[in-house]
């Protein structure tokens, strides 16, 4: 980046105070303004997208009722915090199983209560568990090196990967040292 | 079709599942053409966002050709090329009359603080992303933007999140002329952030983060100084000695629940989850921003309890400012910026990956490897599709 120098070409047809504190502040030559493509290009408020407001008549041409509700199928939890089924909702993946059970728990709390998320972390972990049940339960053994983007780590990490390699391999060697060990004593 | 799908922490996959339907009068379904990973992605990937259910498809930013339109639905029609912002919204309630689409209180049954976002667990919405090759878009006629003839497809599917979020964070730090501009994180949305800053009149923009690459390209896309963490005692320090010691104007958060450089704050975050993700960058912010200056955040948290210094925020004087990014709002503004060549959004896009590949793409992008900045998904039928036409000009 180039920049102007404090001697000759210094821009001040933007006027002084803030600007001269800035450079003042920083004690380095401002910086080549006609270098950078578009600088100052919303420099003017009027040209930025503004901060939120209110508009009359409104900047989206929608509608201003309520949007239809859309028919229910599937258990869609409802927090407790805006207790009325929205218009619109994702449908996929319904609560289900220990972790659906767990889930239905934590929306008895508020999200302003920390038992919340935590059960919903944990609702999580078990969710885990019960997506390798469900694929070995229709015959898929998953690929889970694959999963985790071994090919990539191969490709691009050769050196990172032999290490997590090595980690694993004395973890499971001491791992099995200390269970030997205790069935000989 | 063919998707993404979520397994656990670490571990995604390409799947077939069913295609979706339409659910409501206002939906739309689009065939992606292409998705990106976001670095909010990772979030998720990592196991971060509570009610990430196993089976989920992510992808909140997207781009596509209009499939199918529900009986509601009177603007779109099939055959439409849309850009979708991440951002699921109805346009007319409380919080979108106010422009503020990304807190939409008619998208989301299942947490009052944040709206419907494609792809983004079940805390926002649970709804399916686009990292498939169909993709259910509620209230299409809303949502979704025609791209215009002359804008390329890249450039558009970085209008769904990673410009406009960094254009609000830089709107967000009420930048005035010749301000310090210290941005957090040199991932997409922060080089995007660098570079609208310059837009508002910045008069000194400067990236930390400690990916050298990262550092590498965000100099030489955003024409920024870089400062990268690791090589400094002390963050706050050295923007406080590099701005004469006031410290900066504005502090732009664009890093989020997974920062590095506390070792505390990583413990207690991401690693025992403890806290909502390690509040790094967000400590960074506040103590290097100086006395009455603005503080931006655009970095995701998790919804749980932080550790932030609010103590020093209020002695400080300081103005902060955090959304999720209202996307629609900033769309016809960062149209016209492309327009003009005053930003090339496409160039960050450093990996094009068939979907059938998601679980290395994840990978990649999340280890930071082979240099990458920005990862896009392109379906096997968007594949087919070019290749038709292709045969066709032939």
């Amino acid at each position: 980046m180039s920049h102007h120098t404090h001697e000759h070409g210094h821009d001040h047809e933007h006027g002084h105070g803030r600007n001269d504190l800035a450079v003042f502040q920083h004690g380095r030559p401002p910086v080549d303004r006609s270098a950078i493509q578009g600088w100052g290009a919303d420099l003017d408020r009027k040209n930025r997208p503004a901060y939120p407001m209110e508009r009359m008549p409104q900047r989206l041409d929608a509608p201003l009722t309520q949007p239809d509700q859309q028919p229910q199928h599937v258990e869609v939890l409802v927090s407790p915090e805006r207790p009325h089924m929205t218009p619109l909702f994702g449908s996929p993946q319904p609560p289900s199983g220990l972790s659906g059970m767990l889930r239905r728990a934590a929306f008895r709390s508020t999200e302003n209560d920390v038992r919340h998320w935590l059960l919903l972390l944990l609702a999580d972990r078990v969710n885990v568990v019960e997506g390798l049940a469900e694929d070995l339960a229709r015959g898929h053994v998953p690929n889970i090196f694959a999963e985790m983007g071994i090919k990539a780590e191969w490709e691009h990490n050769r050196v990172g990967l032999a290490k997590k390699v090595a980690v694993a391999a004395a973890v499971a060697g001491v791992g099995y040292y200390l269970l030997k060990r205790r069935s000989e004593r | 079709m063919l998707a993404m799908n979520y397994r656990g922490p670490y571990r995604v996959r390409a799947d077939h599942k069913p295609d979706p339907v339409i659910e409501h009068p206002g939906d739309a379904i689009v065939r992606v053409t292409r998705s990106c990973i976001c670095g909010s992605d990772l979030h998720l990937y990592h196991g971060l966002v509570p009610d990430t259910r196993v089976g989920t498809t992510f992808g909140h930013e997207f781009v596509g050709i209009v499939e199918e339109v529900g009986s509601g639905v009177t603007k779109l029609k099939v055959g439409d090329h849309v850009l979708v912002p991440f951002n699921v919204f109805c346009g007319s309630c409380f919080f979108c009359q106010r422009e503020l689409y990304g807190n939409c209180h008619n998208t989301n049954p299942q947490a009052s603080a944040v709206g419907g976002i494609y792809g983004y667990s079940h805390t926002a919405g649970g709804y399916d992303g686009g990292q498939a090759e169909f993709v259910r878009v509620p209230m299409a006629d809303v949502g979704p933007t025609v791209i215009p003839a002359d804008l390329h497809e890249d450039d558009a599917v970085l209008l769904t999140d990673a410009l406009p979020t960094g254009y609000q964070a830089a709107e967000m730090g009420d930048i005035a002329e010749g301000d310090t501009v210290v941005v957090f994180g040199a991932g997409p949305v922060g080089i995007f952030a660098a570079k609208s800053a310059w837009l508002m009149g910045a008069g000194r923009v400067i990236v930390v983060d400690h990916v050298e690459y990262r550092l590498d390209f965000v100099r030489r896309y955003a024409q920024c100084e870089v400062i990268n963490f690791r090589e400094v005692d002390d963050m706050a320090l050295h923007i406080k000695k590099m701005t004469d010691w006031l410290g900066a104007d504005v502090c732009i958060d664009a890093v989020g629940c997974e920062a590095a450089g506390n070792a505390m704050q990583t413990i207690a975050g991401p690693y025992t989850m403890l806290q909502a993700g390690s509040a790094t960058a967000l400590h960074w912010c506040i103590n290097s921003v100086r006395k009455g200056g603005n503080v931006s955040i655009v970095g995701v948290y998790g919804p749980t309890f932080n550790a932030v210094p609010i103590g020093n925020a209020l002695n400080k004087g300081l103005t902060l400012r955090m959304n999720q990014a209202s996307v629609k709002r900033h769309l016809p503004r960062l149209i016209e910026h492309i327009q003009a060549g005053r930003i090339d959004p496409k160039q960050i896009i450093t990996h094009r990956v068939p979907l059938e590949e998601v679980a290395d793409a994840y990978h990649i992008f999340s280890s930071k490897l082979d240099n990458c900045i920005k990862t896009v998904l392109i379906p096997p039928s968007a594949r087919q599709t070019r290749a038709v036409a292709a045969t066709a000009l032939n």
